[in-house]
Formats: structure tokens, C-alpha cells, sequence
């Protein structure tokens, strides 16, 4: 054995070739425990669709439901409310949606309420500055942080203000209008959030 | 008997003897080691601190969402001594990077991290890193409210890299919020995988170390100067054994540092909210976010270095980059900073005024970090002034000072400005 000649060549492919297989199957063993992280079937089924009747609603109401551990904020907004949403815009960032807090919101709710009914806002309740969850002033009064105050949300972590359909106000730290989740009508009284409206992708 | 069970055990294991002599009382350190010196092993001290407790800590904490405030409390009053123990180690965490701050300081102060220890330096800044890590996870798991939204904050960052990071926020949540997932898999990688790493990271930092020889406050390589001292006729003049000079050395800094700390654990273990922030006191809450959320004191830095970096081209992430950078910096301090000589003593004046600089702006970031120029700046200019503005310019201002200073100290050394003093031949205290 020690005196046969060495095949240098030989050599190095084996040990690359070794190395290579090696390493694919390190790489693959990898890949369960990756995906181990993701968020399991159990975390999947709670951030499963939520049914909610809006019956008991009453006009200038606000109803707090979880999906997906996110507060979702229902609002039975009333026709005052309504009708000062459109006098907003000069002050907002994106009042039309399509700058950008363009992704704020499914195509179907991409309007001035920024709903699939006027009356019903339907939004994920969490500030887009830091994640905090903004306090619902819903009545149409003068505020010490706003004497023209239309009725809107205001965060107590750093100040940021948004209007009756969640559309952040000038001049604060948030940057985009508070997210729009995906939501349809089961019947005139039920809301599913979670689902996007039949025909709607 | 004794000798017996020597010889026994020295013909089993013939390597452990002289691997003892090596690292301890034949490694010959400089003689001339000063008060800096003390906080590599006071690092040590710290952590053994942290494992015993820690492991003390986990024989009653309960890593669930539901359980986890519920266990802590637990600790804090029903099991005996429980308040000292946990007390130990969040008082712990905040002195380790007390710590760790003063020695990385002196490693720059001293030039500790040039040639030939650059290996020291990285393996030292990777102990950084997993450090910081290691606290992130830790402050999460008592599950109060800040625990929640801290993480939630600080996984968030991860979510403002373009395509990836809405999906790469679930993936290390292992939930669309901060959930059981999370903080299980925090505490799994709290108390088994960062500690090891660690203490790999921390026996790999020594032995590079001790293959290279220490630095001193003067900067001059001992084992370049005369030969000779009482101990052997072949190693440095300038060099005394570790053992015992050194580690009775070492015995003075813990003495004082362990006064220092039990002062904090019994009579100030929140320290004022600094260490342990109050809104931790109540559960986590996912429907309800804590007045105000900053990290704890020893991220403020790097964090202040997020908030003052705007968005752009419709992306946060440049922030993100930036505060990773300001660590990325350090670890390649070696190459940044080329000058031949390495103590501060001996140095030009660019490099100690630069050295200040760099100083006050990261103090000035842990202002503006821990949201104390808020209650500053209106005692200074008035009550009326605009405090996003005076923030975002001082921020901003001292975040270009910080890494102005890496930039400053790479032209200042590589275009040969610096003008230094003569380095003496041996260690200026030698007899």
C-alpha cells in the first residue's frame, strides 16, 4: 500500500464530491428544524376566520373582536360621522388610500369610508407607528389634542391621530392609515373577518 | 494519599497540569495593568452569576403564555429566597453590560484589538452579539406587559426588510403576534443554546488571547522587551505570573464590585425602573400597549440610531441597517483603525479628540434611547419648543458623530495624519 502512487486527482474529486453530498445533506437535514418555526397548524387554525353578528351594534358603537390575537375594531358609524369624513382630507396623508397606505386595505374597501358598507367600518385596531392600540373618541367635540375634533381615534403612545375611517391625520408619528383585514357579509347582519367577498381576489 | 491520587490522575490525564501552568501560573501578563483591567474578569464573575442563578430561576419558571407572569411572580414570593435569586440576575444582566461596555472601551482606549489580537477582538464582539441576544430573550420571558411589547417591537424590525420580512416576522414568532411559540422558543434558546454558545465564544476569546499575550496601558508588546524575571529566565522582564499576582488582583475588583451590586439587589433591584421597568409589573396584554415603549438601558444606543434614521424610498429599513451597522463598525475596528501605535497615551491629538467625540455621542443616543431628552430639553430651551424636532436634529447629529468617528479614525491612521508621541521601549512602570 505505501509505496503505490498517490492519484492526487482521484483524491480531490472524492473528497470534494464527499464534501458536496455532505453538505446538500446537512442543508436538507437543516430544513426540518427551519421550518419547525413556522407558525404551527395550531397558531394557522386560531388565526382562522371570525364570525361576528352585528346586530346589537348601535349607531356611534364600537365593538372589539380578536382575530388573530389583533384587535379588530366594527364601528356602526353615524351619519354625522359619515358626513365629516370627506371634510377630513385636506389633513390627512392618504385620504383617497392610494398613496401610501395603499396596502392598507383590500381593493373592495379602497374608497371614502374605506368599507364595503358606508356605515360599517370593519379595521385592525393597531397603530402603524409602533404597534400600540388607539383609544376610539367617537364623539364630535373639541379635544385638547384637536379643538376641531370630527370624531376619529387617538393612540396614547405617541400621539397619532386618525379620522373615523382610520386615516391618519398630518403632522404625527404614523406613517400609513390603520390596516383594512379582509372581510365579507354573510348575510345583511353578519360579518366573517378573514375572508375576502366571493369574485373579490 | 494525596500524592498517590496525583500521580494517578497525572498518568491518566498527563495534559492538565501543564495546561494549568500555561493559563495561569506561567501565562506572564504585563505588570503594569491598571483599574481597566478589572472588567474581563468581572465579566466572568457576572456570568458564572447568571448560569447558577438562571439555573435556579428555571426549577420554577413556567415558559408558557399562560403560566410565565404567573411563575415569576411565584418566584418573587413564595419561593424562599426566590426574590434574591431572581433579583441576582436581572441585576445581573444590567451589570454585564455595565461590564462589558467599560472593557470593550478599554480595548479601544488601549488599542486592545490591533495586530496581533484582532482574533481576540472579533471572538470578543461575537460574545457581544450573542449577548445582546441572549438579553433580548430574557427580558421577554417574565411575560409583563413590556415583555410583550418589546418583542413585539423588536421583532418588528425584522419586518421592515423588503419581500421577506412580513413572513420572516411569523417565522421567529412562530404566530402572527407574540405568543406560547415565542416565548417557548425564547426560553429554549435563553437558557440551553446562547449559553453555550457563549461559553464557547468565551473560551475560544481566552485562548486566543493567552496565544497572543495581553496588551497593557502602554500599548508595548512585553514579549518584544527584555527577557528575564523572577520566574524564568526566558519570559518577559515586564511579566508577572497570572496566578497569583493577577487573580488576587482581580480579588480587590470583586470585592468592590460585589458590594456595588448586593448595594442594588437589597436596596434597588429596579433601580429606579432602569433595570426592571415598572409596566413589566402587569401581564402581557395584546389589546393594550404600555404608555410608552423603550428598551432597557443598555440598547437605548443602538435603538435612538433606528428612530433617527428616516424612511425612504418607502422603506424603514434603512434604520434597521443603520443600527446593525453601528455594531457591524465595531467589528471591524481593526481595520478601520491602522495606527501603528496603540495606547491612547502615545497618540495624536485627532485620535483623543475623535475618541471623545465618539463617547459623548453615544452617551447623547442613550439620551435620546431612554426618551430622557424629552424631560431634558424643555428644562433647557423651554417648555414650548417642538420635541420631534430637537430630537430628530440632536439624534441625528450625534448619530452622524458615531460613525463619523470610524471614518474620521480610518482616513486619520490610513492617510498617515496622526502625529504620535515616542513609545517607550518597556512598560513605563518597570523597575
Amino acid at each position: 500500500m505505501a509505496n503505490e502512487v498517490v492519484d492526487h486527482g482521484r483524491r480531490r474529486f472524492l473528497t470534494a464530491t464527499t464534501a458536496v453530498v455532505g453538505g446538500v445533506g446537512v442543508v436538507a437535514a437543516a430544513v426540518p428544524f427551519i421550518k419547525s418555526w413556522e407558525p404551527s397548524a395550531r397558531a394557522k387554525a386560531a388565526g382562522a376566520p371570525v364570525t361576528q353578528s352585528l346586530k346589537k351594534v348601535e349607531s356611534g358603537q364600537q365593538l372589539i373582536v380578536a382575530w388573530r390575537s389583533l384587535p379588530v375594531f366594527i364601528v356602526n358609524r353615524t351619519p354625522a360621522q359619515l358626513a365629516a369624513l370627506p371634510k377630513q382630507d385636506p389633513r390627512l396623508v392618504d385620504p383617497k388610500s392610494n398613496g401610501s397606505s395603499a396596502d392598507q386595505q383590500p381593493k373592495y374597501a379602497q374608497n371614502e369610508t374605506r368599507s364595503i358598507k358606508p356605515e360599517w367600518l370593519v379595521m385592525i385596531g393597531i397603530c402603524t407607528h409602533l404597534g400600540c392600540v388607539p383609544n376610539y373618541v367617537g364623539e364630535m367635540k373639541p379635544e385638547p389634542f384637536d379643538p376641531d375634533w370630527q370624531g376619529g381615534y387617538y393612540c396614547p403612545c405617541h400621539h397619532s391621530r386618525y379620522d373615523m375611517a382610520g386615516r391618519v391625520y398630518q403632522g404625527v408619528p404614523a406613517p400609513k392609515n390603520m390596516q383594512i383585514p379582509p372581510y365579507h357579509y354573510v348575510d345583511d347582519t353578519t360579518v366573517q373577518i378573514g375572508v375576502d367577498p366571493k369574485g373579490a381576489a | 494519599m494525596a500524592n498517590a491520587f496525583v500521580r494517578w490522575f497525572d498518568e491518566r490525564a498527563p495534559g492538565m497540569a501543564p495546561m494549568y501552568r500555561k493559563h495561569m501560573t506561567e501565562y506572564y501578563a504585563p505588570k503594569n495593568f491598571n483599574l481597566w483591567y478589572y472588567f474581563g474578569s468581572l465579566a466572568i464573575l457576572v456570568l458564572v452569576n447568571q448560569i447558577v442563578t438562571g439555573i435556579f430561576l428555571t426549577m420554577n419558571y413556567d415558559p408558557s403564555a399562560a403560566g410565565a407572569f404567573d411563575s415569576v411572580q411565584y418566584i418573587m414570593r413564595d419561593v424562599e429566597w426566590g426574590w434574591l435569586i431572581r433579583y441576582m440576575h436581572t441585576t445581573g444582566a444590567s451589570l454585564f453590560f455595565v461590564v462589558v461596555f467599560l472593557h470593550m472601551f478599554r480595548g479601544i482606549m488601549y488599542g486592545s484589538f490591533k495586530k496581533p489580537r484582532e482574533l481576540v477582538w472579533v471572538l470578543g464582539m461575537l460574545i457581544f452579539l450573542v449577548l445582546m441576544a441572549e438579553a433580548f430573550m430574557g427580558y421577554v420571558l417574565p411575560w409583563g406587559n413590556m415583555s410583550f411589547w418589546g418583542a413585539k417591537v423588536i421583532v418588528s424590525l425584522f419586518g421592515t426588510i423588503p419581500v421577506i420580512g412580513g413572513h420572516l416576522v411569523e417565522w421567529i414568532m412562530g404566530d402572527f403576534l407574540p405568543a406560547d411559540s415565542t416565548l417557548n422558543r425564547f426560553f429554549a434558546l435563553h437558557v440551553i443554546a446562547l449559553p453555550l454558545v457563549l461559553l464557547l465564544l468565551v473560551v475560544l476569546h481566552l485562548a486566543a488571547l493567552h496565544e497572543v499575550g495581553s496588551n497593557n496601558p502602554d500599548g508595548v508588546d512585553v514579549k518584544h522587551g527584555p527577557k528575564g524575571n523572577r520566574w524564568d529566565a526566558l519570559k518577559p522582564a515586564d511579566g508577572i505570573p497570572f496566578h497569583p499576582y493577577y487573580t488576587l488582583k482581580d480579588l480587590v475588583g470583586v470585592g468592590v464590585f460585589l458590594i456595588v451590586a448586593a448595594f442594588i439587589i437589597f436596596f434597588a433591584p429596579t433601580f429606579g425602573g432602569w433595570f426592571l421597568e415598572h409596566d413589566n409589573s402587569i401581564a402581557a396584554n395584546n389589546l393594550l400597549t404600555p404608555a410608552q415603549i423603550k428598551p432597557v438601558w443598555y440598547f437605548t444606543a443602538f435603538y435612538a440610531i433606528v428612530r433617527m434614521v428616516p424612511s425612504f424610498a418607502g422603506t424603514a429599513v434603512w434604520g434597521v441597517i443603520a443600527m446593525f451597522g453601528s455594531i457591524a463598525v465595531l467589528f471591524a475596528l481593526p481595520w478601520i483603525d491602522v495606527g501603528p501605535v496603540k495606547s491612547i497615551r502615545y497618540r495624536g491629538t485627532g485620535y483623543k479628540v475623535g475618541l471623545t467625540v465618539f463617547v459623548i455621542a453615544f452617551l447623547s443616543l442613550m439620551l435620546i434611547g431612554t426618551d430622557l431628552t424629552d424631560v431634558l430639553f424643555p428644562k433647557l430651551f423651554g417648555a414650548d419648543i417642538d420635541l420631534t424636532t430637537w430630537d430628530n436634529v440632536f439624534g441625528r447629529i450625534m448619530t452622524l458623530a458615531y460613525f463619523g468617528f470610524f471614518v474620521f479614525l480610518w482616513l486619520y491612521t490610513h492617510l498617515g495624519w496622526e502625529k504620535t508621541k515616542p513609545v517607550p521601549e518597556r512598560v513605563t512602570t518597570h523597575d
